[in-house]
């Protein structure tokens, strides 16, 4: 019999175990898995979630928690990377990074003060915020220490990148309130301070401020969520995380930074040298494959390569792949739009031989940068600058399909 | 018609006039003045030369005596950390293979230290210490550095004059550094 030959007659057996069984019950029940019990009784009904969640059988796609922290105040949870498709991270989903913990905070009582360098000093109510003039933009925001330089042992791309998450954000202009108060000619910074438990406090260079600053209230199109600042926030498209302070409550404009501790003693990238760099605010341009990425496993033949780029200067102008370890690259599709300091979806059609090799990928930006691999990127700043790490990550592919990092 | 545009431009002209017109379309008249009570009973910001330093004092004696009840549970007595961070030590490590980081270390500016401990420490009560204690925890733990004498007193002058090991230390932003 030829596999033609075979195979029709396969074919023709099973149509014809098919009749008998429709002999006794319906024909339906012998395509597998057969009439399923949720197409024989009314499911839930309408409205019987007032706030919808996930299928119960999404349960295991969550926050990806650290454990065993000295303690959970000060301390961050990553975005399931490896698990979600698109650009947007659904709200309950998104990134944590937190200082003194999350502020369960009454809007009703809530207020943002504008004082230091200004014609009108202004307190503001929740419902005062959102009478300006709004704006919603999709931007993503990163937390800079994602990951550190040393140590970098996750086995997911969640555990490696997942302090990255993106969101469409609406609020007003910061330029807008400030300039409702009216700036003064020696205004060169304004500190931002969060009214959580660690006051938190960040100096934000005024022409970051005058530009595409925002002050948000919306996330996804819902109230920020308590982790994200809820009920307002500074939102700095590109900038290190911590400084779209979160719980917003006081904006000091002047004439300097406030050179706080979280600009000082933190946040600031210690050279070989023993200098550290300070005010290093823009996200360069970064990307990740999160599918294959690792503890997943692959089968030989057609899998499609797909993951993140981003930069804090505009727009990801291409992604490049490679299959082979780093031989050769290949262009990805870009999946429109391609927005501004947003994430960019990339894909590539890959066919795997079976053989162990090693995938990447690295993002270039409109300004032409061009993401640098670990032994440039740590050529320069070492070890030890903890923060800004955008080098190419790594997945190792064995011959049996399993996928793990790179750097390990 | 001609009267009735030029009350309606009266009309505008009196709507301006309430908010100020120099402001023009940049003024909305949204929101309420800032007292100067309310925003001195709001900023707590402190700048890095100390100018703006509350008044008040305290002793290193005092200060350790704050210390151990308020910090040393998650700092350790010497400032050598546990649950929270170190806070002493690694003076000259900072271009080595293993940086410490610490106050005495790498932080630049004292008067940060006031502006540090009174806004966000301790963890579990901050805003909690008086300024006098916050003056006399600062100056225990400039002296677990070395940098302050066992019977120092620190105040906005005093804490403001003290010299950071590391108060130079720190440059600008040079990115992009890395070329393909």
């Amino acid at each position: 019999m030829t596999m033609h030959a075979r195979r029709r007659f396969l074919v023709r057996s099973a149509a014809a175990v098919g009749a008998v069984a429709a002999s006794g019950a319906r024909a339906e029940q012998a395509t597998p898995p057969g009439i399923p019990d949720w197409m024989k009784a009314p499911g839930a009904d309408t409205g019987s979630q007032p706030y919808g969640t996930p299928s119960r059988f999404e349960a295991g796609i969550i926050r990806n928690i650290p454990k065993g922290l000295k303690q959970y105040t000060s301390a961050s949870t990553r975005t399931p990377l490896q698990d979600l498709d698109g650009i947007l991270t659904p709200n309950g989903l998104f990134y944590e990074r937190h200082h003194g913990g999350i502020p369960d905070i009454d809007p009703a009582q809530h207020r943002l003060m504008i004082h230091g360098l200004v014609e009108r000093p202004l307190v503001l109510t929740m419902e005062d915020v959102r009478r300006f003039p709004s704006e919603s933009h999709i931007y993503f925001l990163e937390c800079s220490g994602n990951p550190g330089f040393e140590a970098i042992k996750g086995k997911t791309a969640s555990d490696l990148v997942g302090l990255i998450s993106c969101a469409e954000w609406t609020g007003v202009r910061l330029a807008t309130v400030l300039r409702e108060a009216g700036l003064k000619p020696d205004a060169k910074w304004v500190v931002a301070e969060g009214a959580d438990a660690a006051a938190m406090t960040r100096s934000i260079p005024i022409a970051k401020c005058l530009d595409d600053a925002l002050l948000v209230y919306s996330q996804n199109g819902e109230r920020l969520r308590p982790q994200q600042g809820y009920p307002l926030r500074v939102f700095l498209p590109g900038f290190e995380g911590n400084m779209s302070v979160k719980w917003l409550r006081r904006l000091s404009v002047a004439a300097e930074p406030g050179y706080t501790r979280e600009e000082t003693s933190k946040y600031t990238d210690l050279m070989p040298d023993g200098t550290a760099r300070q005010f290093t605010f823009v996200m360069e341009a970064k990307s990740i494959i999160t599918r294959p990425s690792g503890t997943q496993r692959i089968t030989p033949g057609f899998n499609e390569i797909t993951g993140l780029a981003w930069t804090g200067r505009g727009r990801i102008r291409g992604v490049q792949v490679t299959t082979d370890g780093g031989k050769s690259w290949r262009e990805a599709a870009l999946q429109e739009p391609v927005l501004n300091r947003a994430l960019t979806r990339f894909r590539l059609p890959w066919t795997w031989d079976g053989q162990q090799t090693t995938i990447a990928s690295r993002a270039i930006d409109e300004t032409g940068y061009v993401q640098p691999s670990f032994e440039d990127l740590t050529a320069v700043r070492g070890l030890k600058s903890f923060y800004h790490n955008n080098a190419v990550v790594p997945w190792r592919i064995a011959a049996d399909g399993e996928v793990a990092n790179g750097y390990a | 018609m001609a009267t009735r545009k030029v009350r309606a431009l009266a009309v505008a002209f009196l709507v301006f006039g309430i908010r100020g017109a120099a402001h023009g379309a940049d003024h909305f008249g949204i929101g309420r003045p800032a007292t100067e009570a309310e925003i001195a009973a709001w900023n707590i910001d402190i700048d890095r030369d100390g100018r703006k330093l509350p008044p008040g004092s305290g002793s290193v004696a005092h200060g350790r005596a704050v210390f151990e009840a308020q910090c040393a549970s998650c700092h350790g007595s010497g400032g050598e950390g546990g649950t929270g961070e170190r806070l002493a030590g690694g003076l000259g490590t900072l271009a080595s293979a293993k940086p410490v980081k610490t106050v005495g270390s790498f932080w630049p500016y004292a008067p940060t230290l006031f502006d540090y401990i009174r806004r966000a420490m301790p963890m579990n009560a901050p805003q909690s210490l008086s300024d006098d204690d916050v003056y006399a925890v600062s100056g225990y733990v400039l002296h677990l550095n070395g940098l302050a004498p066992e019977d120092a007193v620190f105040d906005a002058r005093s804490l403001s004059a003290v010299q950071m090991p590391n108060r130079d230390g720190f440059v600008s932003d040079p990115r992009p550094d890395v070329k393909p």
